[in-house]
């Protein structure tokens, strides 16, 4: 029954969506006629509200499914287990495709709800065109849903016992990585129906940078998280030592990252300088399509992985259908609108927006980069022959275009609006300057680091001071919140750096057969394994080593396993890992080595953690940014609304 | 480019800064498409390997069936050897310093990143098994069961 109710809700919530592109499309048009609204576009709002309700409706009957393990439900019964404990059966919900797209769609309706309940700043036809635009995707992607993905399924005769999830998946990190990932790509698809919504009715100017900037805002500290999570997670559970592997999926979600990047800082140009307009409208098409080819990338099938759930032709199919659409109709109606736009205010090549330019047309080249080596082995697989592209391309060429990035981020914030000069900055540059070659020059000396972990250890150095720079001369009480959410983001950044960095270049490993009671030595620790032991769990059993680790303030004992799972049948290694301030103590157990012993694979990681933290901080600096940029609207709202008050008075006067 | 200066009217302005990220998509495309050219692990099957064989030192992929009864972990313990057999029973030997994956064992499909040395035996940096029925790794689709089936049976009657 409840299977029942949530396929009614996702039938009519298609229903709804339909009508709210009827009403948008129908109130873009006659309003722009002769001034009278057509009835039937009023319903566009009350349309979005519900749809968005109704999906929340179908969301919640799926979780009813998979909590009480309805194995009459085929999805359940692929995906889930009776024995499985309660959280890794809810999150199962999602860790399969159709729970995914139906979370995807789920996020993208409540979305459309918000934007529909209130935003009132822009004028009526330009929400109607938003409404529009948000209920063309919502469209295409229900009718995914309904005729090729339908979660509610329901299999006759039931199942016994269900099949059981991918252990790999068993993870806390799961219930939490895709939601954050589609937050982040359904929030550049609002941005993309403002953008749309620009086009159509040719207003690209900082009205539209203001609605647009906290949805982008919003879609980048989720997708900061859900890549930040995707990286611990595959760094633990795969038991790799590795915290990014270009993987094509992790691909999938760092370019819309990288283009978010590019939008936001656009967007803050044409929200405080009407410049950029062309430009901004542009990456807000990019940045949606690059969340389209992340979703086709992972959920079509096309690549082999743990997120490949089920390689289905006719699904890929029909997601590269909706890519093609969406993607090519943005570009189209960027190609024909774009020329009409009026032209945005001019600036010299030393300023702020020089600056932020630069940072755009950067983070553009990384994009470049990461995309054609997503697609290249796609590509050369088509023609015939199966290569495959790994760090030895990735690192060495996107830091061509990362460096400079990072270096004009040195500066770019203490430069002024429009125009500036370098010698009205020459003492705040003289320092960072010199803090960077000192620290070039020390570790150059003192350490056999690689030329890129130099680099980026010396530029995290001086951006962890230069970020905090812009306070300079400033009020500290009066520094608008929005401006410490971008010193934040920006000392994030140096601190994730400073982790990657101090992680390539310093990491300790160590490949040992030991007996117990044998020690290794392994960076400032001493390990001694003491013996090894089978342990259970509730779906799995394992083999368990306990390692004494002493040395360096530290006198321990960690637990890495080896296990084995049952349903379906699987075994995984979990490491254990020791987090100290200074970095992470990281062991794995392996196999029998013969002669009574044991491999381990141990690590001493200087300040990896450091990766993670600053991954935190910059999301911490994009809420910050989202909360001040929306008070000061409020606040602006609010003076104007009464110097009308007034006025008016004055007029009765 | 300082438009107060020369009076650039905005729309040049747009056109410039077309022009410079035109051209810096243009270089990020050239070199992305050296670096992969240069960088670019190909696929080699045993056989391939047997036939045409990569200059050793080149980082390549090396994917196949771990030969029945080849697995061998030599002396210090964390070193394993083991043979990589295709479709046409060309046997390639491979070295592997490390922890191999969950669900590594003979007869089961294997995906090693690394290089051929100049003795002809494969040293690998990392090891990919296949994990389930669901999640065979994608070079090795082209391998159906039958086939390896017989690859294994023609490589099992050969082995004493």
């Amino acid at each position: 029954m409840i299977a029942e109710i949530g396929l009614a809700a996702l039938w009519l919530a298609a229903g709804l969506c339909a009508l709210q592109f009827i009403a948008g499309v129908l109130g873009v048009r006659e309003a722009g006629a002769d001034g009278a609204v057509h009835p039937v576009s009023a319903l566009a709002r009350p349309a979005a509200v519900v749809q968005g309700l109704l999906l929340l409706v179908a969301f919640a009957c799926l979780l009813r499914v998979f909590a009480v393990t309805d194995l009459s439900v085929a999805l359940v019964a692929d995906n889930s287990h009776v024995d499985k404990p309660f959280i890794y059966r809810l999150s199962a919900a999602w860790g399969n495709h159709e729970g995914s797209m139906l979370l995807w769609v789920t996020i993208l309706g409540l979305s459309g709800g918000l934007v529909a309940l209130f935003e009132r700043r822009m004028d009526d036809r330009f929400m109607k065109a938003v409404l529009a635009a948000q209920a063309f995707i919502a469209l295409g992607f229900l009718a995914f849903l309904l005729f090729s993905s339908n979660p509610f399924a329901r299999l006759n005769p039931p199942a016994d016992f269900g099949a059981g999830l991918n252990p790999l998946l068993q993870d806390i990190g799961l219930a939490f990585h895709p939601p954050t990932l589609y937050l982040g790509y359904v929030g550049l698809s609002v941005a993309f129906s403002f953008v749309v919504a620009g086009l159509v009715t040719r207003q690209a100017g900082p009205e539209l940078a203001r609605v647009m900037r906290p949805w982008v805002l919003a879609a980048w500290v989720a997708l900061t998280l859900g890549i930040a999570a995707g990286s611990y997670w595959a760094y633990y559970e795969l038991g790799w030592g590795g915290w990014w592997f270009w993987d094509p999926v992790e691909n999938a979600s760092l370019m819309p990252w990288l283009a978010a990047t590019a939008l936001l800082h656009s967007v803050s140009v044409l929200a405080a300088r009407d410049a950029l307009r062309t430009w901004t409208i542009m990456l807000g098409v990019v940045a949606f399509s690059m969340s389209m080819v992340g979703t086709f990338l992972v959920r079509s099938g096309i690549l082999t992985s743990v997120h490949a759930f089920a390689v289905d032709p006719e699904r890929g199919a029909f997601i590269l259908g909706l890519l093609a659409i969406y993607v090519g109709g943005g570009f189209g109606l960027f190609a024909l609108r774009a020329g009409a736009l009026a032209e945005g205010k001019r600036f010299a090549l030393v300023s702020r927006e020089g600056a932020l330019v630069f940072n755009n047309v950067m983070l553009s080249g990384i994009l470049a980069v990461v995309l054609l080596g997503t697609l290249y082995p796609l590509a050369a697989e088509a023609l015939g022959t199966r290569v495959s592209i790994g760090p030895p391309y990735y690192n060495p060429v996107s830091a061509i275009f990362a460096v400079p990035m990072l270096l004009v981020l040195l500066v770019g914030p203490l430069l002024r609006w429009k125009r500036d000069s370098l010698s009205r900055i020459a003492v705040p540059l003289a320092i960072v300057g010199a803090l960077l070659a000192a620290s070039v020059t020390v570790l150059v000396l003192f350490t056999d680091a690689g030329v890129l972990p130099v680099l980026g250890l010396a530029i995290a150095v001086a951006l962890a001071l230069a970020s905090w720079l812009p306070l300079r001369g400033r009020k500290l009480k009066r520094v608008p919140l929005a401006l410490w959410g971008s010193m934040l983001a920006h000392f994030g950044v140096a601190v994730s750096l400073a982790g990657m960095a101090s992680e390539t270049a310093f990491s300790i490993e160590r490949l040992v057969a030991v007996e117990a009671g044998e020690s290794v030595a392994v960076g400032p620790y001493q390990v001694t394994l003491q013996e090894v032991d089978p342990v259970a769990g509730p779906n799995w059993t394992a083999l368990e080593g306990r390692l004494a680790i002493t040395g360096g303030g530290v006198d321990t004992v960690l637990r890495p396993q080896a296990r084995y799972f049952t349903d379906p049948p699987q075994s995984t290694s979990e490491s254990a890992l020791l987090t100290r301030w200074d970095g992470q103590f990281y062991a794995i157990l392996g196999d029998a080595a013969g002669e009574g012993r044991w491999q381990l694979r141990l690590w001493w990681k200087p300040f990896v953690t450091l990766i993670w933290y600053g991954a935190l901080l910059i999301a911490l600096g994009g809420l910050l940014s989202i909360f001040g940029h929306l008070r000061a609207s409020a606040r602006s709202r609010r003076i104007r609304e009464e110097v009308a008050r007034r006025r008016a008075e004055k007029a009765l006067l | 480019m300082n438009t107060q200066k020369t009076g650039l009217a905005p729309k040049h302005q747009r056109l410039i800064l077309v022009v410079v990220a035109l051209l810096v998509l243009v270089a990020a495309g050239m070199l992305a498409a050296w670096g992969l050219r240069s960088q670019a692990d190909y696929f080699y099957l045993p056989e391939d390997i047997a036939k045409n064989p990569p200059e050793p030192g080149r980082a390549i992929r090396l994917g196949g069936m771990v030969q029945q009864g080849s697995i061998r972990t030599l002396s210090d313990g964390v070193t394993i050897a083991f043979r990589v057999t295709g479709r046409e029973g060309n046997a390639i030997p491979v070295t592997y310093r490390g922890i191999v994956p969950d669900l590594f064992v003979e007869g089961s499909g294997v995906i090693a990143n690394g290089r051929l040395g100049t003795n002809g035996t494969f040293e690998a940096e990392t090891l990919l098994a296949k994990h389930d029925e669901n999640y065979t790794p994608r070079e090795l689709e082209g391998l159906s069961d039958q086939a390896m089936h017989e690859v294994l049976e023609e490589s099992a009657a050969g082995t004493p």
